[in-house]
């Protein structure tokens, strides 16, 4: 059982409070018809998959429910730091 | 008959004895014995049979490392528990063992003649054999060689027992009660933080209690140790698992150790453990040695044997004789003796071993033979003797004996410190893998960590023998039957990594996941590979630590406990009415109300004729709801959803389609706009959360900017649904405050008023094709209000109606179910739900994805309509529609039923389908291959009641 920092409550909780929402940073393109199919594709399908850190989306969804973003090490399952949605990644990583 | 108690020593109390049960026969052993020692004082070799040959097999070791002894044990029909550990089983009065793996008895068992042709059943056997006809497989092979490879057999009935579970949190966890665990207890106990101590056994102590050197410090420890108040000691304890972040699954065995009329309480307690530090005392195992014949009963661990002689009394046997590549058997066997067991050889491989030693065992009258191996056991229900030869290859010799005891070398036992990923180091000295760095706030100690002297040895694979390898029959997992010669093959058949030799031999795979089998497997496979042992790596160890009961895992969690059940405010009634349930997204739904001994079919239809020509009520409340608020609620709801919300007028309702930004129907429900700021969202039952979730993501994370609020709002309105011709004649008595006039509340309106004295949101809303309305009342005045629909209704011919009635009054009309007649991979268009999809709208999630050129290529499958050729043949849901039945096999597929049902309305069948190009295909015939016959249908249009809706907008 995980403990997961909340950066809204500041707390650490037990990661069945919380549920994974896939890789951070993608953002929603503004103007989806200006895309092409391979653009929109990417923006839909690509995801990064590294062994090792990975920023990605959690939300407190039995706590203050909030989304939030956090690096989390794929080999050992350990978070290294979570913040707030729409705060750059702490650690400066890519993916 | 060999072993025999011996006239004084253990910790056992002698003046109470214990009467037992093995196989049906009576036997007497001692408070303090376990079922192994017991069973090994009363002079039981042969324990069990063995799980893919069925060869004898007797004890091997004292503690979770017993791979030989498993029996089932019997505390009364339901409550029977297979494949325990005989050496982990304490006795008490009355207690039931059987043996497992035989037929008809333990002694003679049919199946052993798996054992006289092993030479046909080497590693991979099963793949290679039973790999054609891929039919036989299911029918023939598995339940064959189930019933033959079986384990112990579980009750098919009820576990009667409860099990308990619990949290606990300490500064200091130590796992093991040795001399290591009890030193880092008390030393973490000194500054007074919480330390938990758990242990397997029934007493602390560890190896230590076969020491009895060591009796009067162990004894002055534990007493020091249970004065400190911060510490809390678990015995019977098994920590199974070690979770991130110093997270420890345990379970603490309560009433298993006692007689079943005199225990009471939860059976175990799960305890999940968070601690700031972890230390793994958890000792160090002896590794058996590989060489012909050591699976004999009566060949075991020397560690396991000095443990049953000084710490149980029992003396494994009348002549028994060392086989040792270390000094640790030589220890035990000078203990042994000095207890009064009679040691007649020690054999040891090594040519040059310590002087004292030698001296000593010869001063005890024990012959040494130095540089010599064991080459053949004799005997095979029980050791009769064993032949060994200078080097293995040189002349043979005989000694007469009943015992072989095994000296190995010892194995770390490093399983919590692998789930807790941390690293693991090769040594040399050792033969094994000792931790390394850490990854959690843990560390290792004593034994298990390498810190411990158990004397000099050296490392072997498989003892050396004039005979090759593969006409030895020298075990390396006993449990799973994996001999050297089967590593050898793997390695032959070009196997190389240590992952894939694992599973191709099946080497520490069993129970036990080869706490006595993985090194020694490991040491073979890097001779036959010819490559260093620490170049090969060792396989991982996953938690359980040893095998757990589902009780204690489930916990509380069963029964009517397992899942919660909803409940709508009407359930009640419906269940006083003898209302037939089914579940649907964990609420529990009245599928139909049956009356006078009618069956599904004919409640179904009289329920769907009420609605057609009366008035039939529904309770509707689980039907997903959220409120969306604010001043960009309509702009939210706009790029959600994909219709226009802008222009929707307050008191209007709009059906709404939602779709993944990937083009594909998600949802769907009709909506109110109840204020220019605020909408009555509907969702599906099943897809509430999902819906709210979703639509949370794009609030929060696209579209911060946005001023709204979303409340998930299900469980506060009860929904009572009215429909059919006289739905409103019904209501009209008990409504206040609105005009119920077609013209002044028209077909998907909404309106604000009272009924029955309740203030509601009352919809005109139809999902079954007649005049309908929806009644949102306030939950707690649910039933108040349906009771007095009820009332008014009794004039006008009222029924109730389930789902499936609902189900089969939507389809006559053609309105889908999202998740039964789409599967995921459905569009709006493909749907036939253009109309719902906003064509001016510069965007909504999903729309970029309509556009990409296969959402609109040919051949995508339509939802159409199925009339069978004979109009009672019910279509199956599910069933696969081609359109020529003759085709070669495999028969092309257009697509497949998604619904079907008997129609009161049309007096016939009717069915939904999709398939490729559904609606070009209107009018043709198409066929449905069903397993006896071939069901001829016709496309048509999806909707078969009122097409033209004048009964809903009556």
């Amino acid at each position: 059982m995980i403990l997961i920092h909340c950066p809204y409550c500041e707390q650490d909780r037990p990661e069945i409070e919380f549920t994974y929402g896939g890789q951070a940073h993608i953002a929603r393109p503004h103007d989806p018809a200006a895309l092409t199919d391979r653009e929109w594709e990417t923006y839909l399908y690509i995801r990064a998959n590294p062994r090792g850190l990975h920023a990605e989306r959690w939300r407190h969804i039995h706590g203050c429910a909030r989304f939030f973003n956090a690096v989390r090490d794929t080999v050992t399952d350990r978070f290294t730091v979570t913040y707030k949605t729409g705060e750059a990644r702490p650690d400066g990583g890519v993916a | 008959m060999t072993g025999y108690r011996l006239p004084a020593g253990g910790r056992i109390d002698r003046h109470r004895t214990i009467n037992f049960r093995f196989d049906g026969r009576d036997y007497q052993g001692f408070a303090g014995d376990t079922l192994a020692s017991a069973m090994a004082g009363a002079g039981i070799v042969l324990v069990g049979r063995s799980f893919k040959y069925h060869r004898p097999r007797g004890l091997l070791g004292i503690g979770s490392e017993e791979c030989n002894a498993l029996v089932s044990i019997n505390r009364g029909a339901a409550r029977v528990t297979p494949n325990v550990r005989s050496t982990q089983v304490w006795l008490y009065p009355g207690l039931n063992a059987i043996s497992q793996n035989r037929w008809p008895s333990l002694r003679w068992d049919v199946v052993a003649l798996n054992d006289v042709f092993a030479p046909l059943f080497p590693a991979g056997f099963y793949n290679k054999t039973f790999m054609w006809p891929r039919s036989a497989w299911e029918k023939l092979y598995e339940p064959v060689i189930r019933r033959l490879a079986g384990l112990g057999e579980s009750p098919v009935e009820r576990d009667p027992d409860h099990y308990d579970a619990t949290y606990a949190h300490c500064e200091v966890l130590v796992v093991g009660g040795g001399r290591a665990g009890i030193d880092a207890a008390l030393a973490a106990a000194q500054s007074g933080g919480r330390v938990i101590l758990i242990d397997e056994g029934d007493e602390l102590g560890g190896g230590a209690l076969a020491d009895p050197a060591q009796w009067p410090v162990l004894m002055a420890l534990k007493q020091e140790l249970y004065s400190c108040s911060n510490v809390m000691v678990l015995t019977r304890t098994t920590a199974f698992g070690f979770y991130h972040q110093n997270f420890i699954g345990a379970t603490q065995q309560l009433t298993d150790y006692l007689e079943p009329a005199v225990s009471q309480g939860a059976r175990e307690k799960l305890w999940r453990i968070r601690a700031g530090e972890v230390v793994l005392a958890q000792g160090a195992i002896e590794r058996p040695l590989v060489f012909n014949g050591n699976d004999v009963p009566g060949v075991m661990l020397a560690s396991a044997a000095r443990s049953l002689a000084l710490r149980f009394g029992v003396a494994v046997g009348r002549q028994v004789v060392v086989m040792a590549a270390h000094d640790s058997g030589w220890h035990d066997a000078l203990a042994m003796a000095a207890a009064g067991v009679t040691i007649a050889a020690i054999i040891d491989v090594r040519h040059v071993v310590s002087g004292d030693l030698a001296e000593a065992a010869r001063a005890m009258g024990i012959a040494v033979h130095t540089g010599a191996a064991i080459t053949r056991v004799a005997g095979r229900h029980a050791v009769k003797g064993v032949t060994f030869a200078s080097d293995g290859t040189g002349p043979s010799r005989r000694i007469a004996c009943d015992t072989v005891l095994m000296a190995g070398g010892w194995t770390p036992s490093v399983h919590l410190w692998s789930h807790a990923k941390g690293s693991l180091v090769w040594s040399d000295a050792w033969g094994a893998y000792l931790p390394g760095t850490a990854l959690e706030n843990t560390r290792a100690v004593g034994a298990c960590a390498g810190e411990w002297d158990f004397g000099a040895g050296v490392v072997t694979a498989v003892l050396p023998n004039a005979l090759p390898v593969r006409s030895q029959t020298a075990f390396v997992d006993f449990q799973n039957d994996v001999k050297a010669r089967d590593i050898h093959l793997a390695v032959q058949e070009g196997f190389r990594s240590i992952e894939h030799i694992k599973r191709y031999t099946t080497n520490g795979m069993a129970t036990d996941q080869g706490k006595t089998s993985n090194l020694n497997g490991l040491q073979i496979a890097s001779e036959a590979l010819g490559r260093p042992v620490s170049d090969i790596g060792l396989t991982t160890f996953r938690p359980p630590y040893t095998p757990q009961t589902f009780g204690a895992l489930l916990g509380h969690h069963k029964g009517a406990l397992f899942q919660p059940v909803r409940k709508s405010v009407i359930d009640d009634w419906a269940n006083l009415q003898g209302a037939v349930f089914e579940n649907v997204g964990n609420w529990r739904r009245a599928r139909y109300f049956p009356q006078g001994g009618e069956d599904m079919h004919s409640a179904v239809l009289r329920e769907c004729t009420a609605v057609r020509e009366r008035v039939g009520v529904f309770d509707a409340s689980t039907l997903g709801k959220i409120e969306v608020v604010g001043p960009d609620a309509a702009e939210f709801l706009n790029r959600m959803y994909t219709n226009p919300w802008k222009g929707l007028a307050p008191g209007r309702c709009r059906y709404g389609l939602l779709l993944r930004e990937d083009g594909f129907i998600i949802d769907d429900g009709v909506s109110a706009r109840l204020a220019d700021d605020r909408f009555h969202l509907t969702t599906t039952t099943g897809g509430a959360a999902r819906v709210l979730n979703m639509m949370e993501d794009y609030l929060q994370t696209e579209w911060p900017d946005l001023d709204v609020w979303l409340t998930s709002t299900t469980e506060q309105w009860a929904v009572i649904a009215l429909q059919g011709p006289r739905a409103r004649d019904v209501i009209a008595p008990l409504v206040e405050g609105i005009d119920l006039s077609p013209a002044a509340f028209p077909h998907m309106a909404v309106r604000e008023g009272t009924i029955a004295g309740v203030p509601t949101r009352l919809f005109r809303v139809s999902f079954t094709g007649e005049l309908g309305f929806e009644i949102n009342v306030p939950a707690d005045q649910g039933r108040k209000v349906w009771d007095a629909v009820l009332r008014s209704g009794g004039a006008h011919g009222i029924s109730p109606y389930g789902t499936e009635a609902m189900h089969v009054l939507r389809a006559e009309k053609g309105f889908i179910i999202v998740g039964q007649d789409t599967d995921g991979t459905m569009t709006p268009y493909d749907m036939g739900l253009d109309w719902a999809v906003g064509k001016k709208k510069p965007d909504f999630v999903g729309k970029r994805s309509l556009a990409r050129p296969d959402m609109s290529a040919p051949g995508r499958k339509q939802f159409i309509g199925l009339l069978t050729e004979r109009p009672q043949d019910l279509l199956e849901e599910g069933a696969q529609v081609v359109l020529d039945p003759t085709a070669p096999v495999p028969v092309p597929m257009i697509g497949h039923v998604t619904s079907a049902y008997h129609s009161v309305a049309l007096g016939r069948t009717i069915a939904l389908a999709v398939i490729a190009d559904g609606r070009a295909r209107i009018g043709e015939m198409v066929f449905i291959p069903m397993p006896d016959t071939v069901i001829r249908a016709t496309v048509t249009a999806p909707v078969f009641h009122d097409p033209e809706g004048s009964r809903l907008n009556a």
